[in-house]
């Protein structure tokens, strides 16, 4: 493979790893000299001969990675209706923010005095997250929204182990979300699989016959509300209460908290437990991939299980719980992603009460645009009305053998990200379209007129959507070899090709 | 509200498309009696306001770039090169999500193959994920993994590990069958039963453990060794640890600002034959349908949203952005320059060092280190710290009642190494 390859192709520019640029005697940063004699050095060991990293100045990796993010799609770039992901604005304030140099260059190991800033704005944090959740208290731990699920899960294991019996049994409905039974499997239960009813929603016979066949081994059913088909679970008080009846306790996964953030109280719907993702509802950018920050909050009852830290006030001083006698512990290093609450917190005062109550109603209200707008087009499965994503599948395109696949495929060529795929699970070729409160109702209009365009030439020329995408950085990929014969560095590589 | 572009013209268009009137009509699912609930929270702000509200709180804090830190204990002060955050603050990769669509997220990819490889060669490992919550989860991972290869179920560890880390491995396998020994001496606990037998390197105090040693213990028994790297920085001067099995660890070091403690980045590197046993998400080379060499997610099949309560991790989301960071930052040191970061960052602790040890009862413990050590004191550590927190320098960590971990990276500069001698000078001869 060569740098130069002398094909016109405008300015999507060709970019090869940095090893392929690699010249010996490149550097990208200007130290001072120095060189460690044997007798200097107190390391016990041999320096370090050869590792292998490329050697590139600093206008070659400028370049490299100005290309490579020319490649990429953000929310930044155009819409991005991805199912459950939240992909809303991220406001360029937040990242202001958390660059001063009081928050980032603080080290979380200084004593408490040193960092009353930091420790007022998280305890700020939790009381805002405690307020829209109406739970007790809230912990800012957990590193993402899986890893809050699992936080969650965990103390309400120490709750019934601290009652003398920690249960076996955690109830997830088939819809959830993949982290939901990875969770509990990781804190050992047993999951027990709850079937969707024909609308989608909890099928409470089956959830009674759980119940009747687990009784008092059910440690907690995790639902996700509103659930990943889009919907309200309407039940919830009635699912609630005979979740408690039991014993048992109710988790609701946060992750579609937009919905109806500053609009519902979760613990008003009977919830006891339910992690955030900052990522999501609060706008801490995806950063392709991450990092997220996954908040939990809790009943009165769950609170002496909370993970340490926790930030309280005594007097006008903020100080952090660092023991607590039934604390599950620590869940991560230190404190949390500590730079997410920052941009969180901007996000949450510069929206107010009044701001996130508009953010749920402008989801929705968009959301259901969308889905009365394509309901002709794509076969929606469920009624309506949707919360703030709304679900169709390709069963309509099927019969000229386009897939949703294809779908989503097309809308990239059309300058759009694409819709979550295949999930829900419960389903067939599931597209979970969610469009968020920060786009223009121009951009949902040209949306909808995409999708109905492609589902158009879905029935006219399905050959035509198969090849798509033809207009994008790459054309569609060989998954299958990918999987088959891993190559996962560059090392790697050049053995393949050896 | 600045974020929401809806006018009540669009409001009305758009309900009236959906046949309601009434923005509620929509929440008909939701238990009436929940709707809009009194908040005890303010209302919106304006950028000014919220930029003023924020810098004071920002104000309050002791940062690094007006005092003088001597602080690591896992989290590490190093030059961030501007590059790397013009880099990160790219739209296209900050505001990209996980690159489930291969087709429009190359970049994200192809920089996350770029990061797997720097992971492998530096810890000589021949795979490595694309990155971890941190390095605590990152270790409490690969325990949980060595369960699942060896199918033991105990796991060894050693004494001298981050604090933070032993604890997250703790609550981690709260659950789990087995016994977790904290022991010093692996040749006497490490036994048949032992899945992996953990060890930070340099450990928190700073030593430098034999890794062939502790190898052919693990060996023998046939447990996997665990090696564990807070300080990222030392492997461009250590030889790669390629007696381990797994190596794991947290490398905010490059590129990633210390941020109170997060979002930092955890790694995960291992040998070929685990792969399929990894948590976390790796990131493949392949070709697209024209032949061109592109970038996807692989093995994915391991992971929760395709294996759901058989995946070998819940972990989705990681630290994507984190990864980049360190990436770009990596890619600017190159061979060259991360070797002789490395050694500007032991010379200035050894230097550290000797100037400490020129004092009247001070020790330091060390035999071995890199860019940190611990110093005995002849007085109260906790109250040093406490006292020169207030002068406007961080003088460590207090291990105990007269042990400091100090710790000089290539920001620590003469004039810094001075006024803690001098403080320390102070405190010895007002004694």
């Amino acid at each position: 493979m060569t740098v130069n390859k002398r094909n016109p192709q405008g300015l999507l520019l060709e970019e090869v790893l940095l090893y392929e640029q690699s010249h010996s005697g490149r550097m990208g940063v200007d130290f001072r000299a120095v060189s460690l004699s044997k007798d200097e050095q107190r390391t016990g060991l041999p320096l370090r001969e050869s590792i292998e990293l490329p050697e590139v100045s600093e206008p070659q990796v400028v370049r490299h990675f100005v290309r490579l993010s020319q490649k990429n799609y953000g929310i930044d770039s155009g819409f991005f209706p991805l199912g459950s992901c939240t992909m809303k604005h991220n406001p360029r304030l937040n990242e202001k923010l958390a660059r001063l140099s009081g928050f980032s260059q603080i080290h979380p190991l200084q004593p408490q005095s040193t960092v009353q800033g930091m420790l007022e704005l998280m305890f700020n944090l939790q009381n805002w997250l405690n307020e829209l959740s109406g739970l007790a208290q809230t912990t800012l731990c957990p590193a993402a929204g899986a890893h809050g699920e699992l936080t969650g899960i965990m103390m309400i294991r120490a709750a019934h182990e601290d009652k003398g019996n920690a249960r076996k049994v955690v109830l997830v409905p088939d819809s959830a979300h993949g982290t939901n039974p990875a969770t509990a499997a990781m804190n050992g239960y047993k999951i027990v699989e709850i079937k969707s009813d024909t609308n989608g929603l909890v099928d409470i016979q089956a959830l009674d016959a759980a119940i009747e066949k687990h009784g008092t081994d059910i440690a907690a059913f995790m639902l996700t509300n509103p659930s990943t088909c889009g919907l309200f679970e309407p039940n919830i008080l009635n699912i609630a209460e005979k979740i408690h009846k039991i014993g048992a306790y109710f988790y609701c996964d946060g992750a579609n908290f937009n919905a109806i953030v500053g609009k519902i109280k979760p613990a008003d719907l009977g919830i006891d437990v339910m992690q955030y993702n900052l990522h999501k509802t609060f706008s801490t950018p995806h950063g392709g991939g991450g990092p997220g920050s996954g908040p939990v909050s809790v009943c009165a009852e769950l609170t002496p299980y909370l993970p340490i830290p926790l930030v309280v006030k005594e007097g006008d001083n903020f100080k952090l719980i660092e023991e607590a006698p039934k604390s599950i512990g620590k869940i991560k290093g230190y404190h949390g992603q500590a730079g997410m609450f920052v941009r969180a917190y901007a996000y949450m005062l510069s929206h107010g009460k009044d701001g996130l109550k508009q953010v749920a109603e402008a989801a929705v209200l968009n959301a259901n645009y969308i889905m009365h707008s394509l309901k002709d087009d794509y076969f929606m499965p469920f009624n309506g009305p949707c919360m703030h994503e709304c679900l169709f599948t390709d069963k309509q395109q099927k019969e000229t053998g386009v897939t949703t696949l294809d779908i989503a495929k097309g809308l990239t060529d059309y300058g759009f990200h694409p819709m979550t795929t295949y999930f829900p699970l419960i389903v067939g070729g599931a597209m979970l379209i969610e469009p968020t409160e920060t786009e223009p109702k121009e951009a949902i209009d040209e949306f909808i007129l995409t999708m109905k365009e492609l589902a158009n030439i879905a029935q006219q020329n399905p050959e035509a959507i198969k090849q798509m995408p033809q207009h994008t950085p790459r054309k569609r990929l060989d998954e299958v070899t990918a999987a088959r014969n891993p190559i996962l560095t560059y090392q790697m590589s050049r053995q393949t090709q050896a | 509200m600045r974020y929401i572009p809806l006018s009540e013209q669009d409001k009305q268009q758009m309900l009236e498309r959906c046949g309601v009137t009434d923005i509620n009509a929509l929440f008909c699912h939701a238990p009436q009696h929940t709707l809009d609930p009194a908040y005890n929270l303010p209302n919106h702000m304006g950028e000014l306001e919220v930029e003023r509200h924020l810098v004071s709180l920002a104000n309050k804090n002791k940062d690094f770039a007006h005092n003088t830190s001597f602080l690591g204990a896992g989290c590490y002060r190093h030059h961030i090169p501007a590059t790397v955050d013009m880099v990160i603050q790219r739209s296209e990769f900050l505001t990209a999500y996980t690159p489930y669509q291969p087709e429009i997220a190359q970049g994200t990819l192809m920089a996350l193959f770029e990061f797997q490889s720097y992971i492998s060669t530096l810890t000589g490992q021949p795979v490595a994920n694309a990155s971890m919550y941190d390095g605590a989860t990152a270790m409490a991972e690969a325990a949980l993994m060595a369960q699942r290869v060896t199918k033991r179920s105990n796991i060894v560890y050693d004494t001298d590990i981050h604090p933070d880390y032993k604890a997250v491995l703790k609550t981690y396998l709260s659950h789990i069958d087995g016994e977790f020994t904290e022991s010093a001496s692996p040749a006497e606990t490490v036994n048949e039963q032992t899945a992996a037998y953990i060890v930070q390197w340099p450990n928190f105090k700073g030593d430098i453990a034999d890794l062939n040693k502790l190898k052919s213990t693990c060996q023998q028994q046939g447990a996997l060794l665990i090696v564990v790297v807070t300080e990222i920085v030392a492997l461009g001067i250590l030889p790669a640890p390629n007696q381990a099995d797994i190596v794991v660890g947290e490398a905010q070091s490059i590129g990633n600002a210390m941020s109170y403690g997060g979002p930092h980045l955890g790694f995960f590197a291992c040998q070929e034959s685990m792969v399929r046993q990894m948590p976390g998400r790796l990131c493949g080379q392949t070709t697209d349908a024209d032949g061109r060499t592109s970038y996807v997610l692989t093995l994915n099949t391991r992971e929760q949203h395709i294996r759901r309560a058989k995946a070998t991790s819940n972990i989705c989301t990681n630290q994507g952005l984190c990864a980049l960071a360190f990436t770009v930052h990596m890619s600017l040191l190159g061979e060259q320059g991360f070797k002789q970061l490395a050694q500007i960052n032991h010379q200035n602790a050894c230097h550290l060092a000797d100037a400490l040890t020129s004092l009247n009862g001070v020790q330091v413990l060390n035999t071995t280190f890199f860019n940190e050590f611990v110093v005995r004191l002849p007085f109260s550590a906790p109250k040093l710290v406490a006292d020169l927190a207030n002068e406007g320098i961080l003088a460590g960590y207090a291990l105990n009642d007269t042990d400091l971990l100090v710790c000089a990276t290539e920001m620590t500069t003469n004039e810094d190494m001075h006024h803690l001698v001098q403080a320390i000078r102070i405190e010895i001869e007002g004694k």
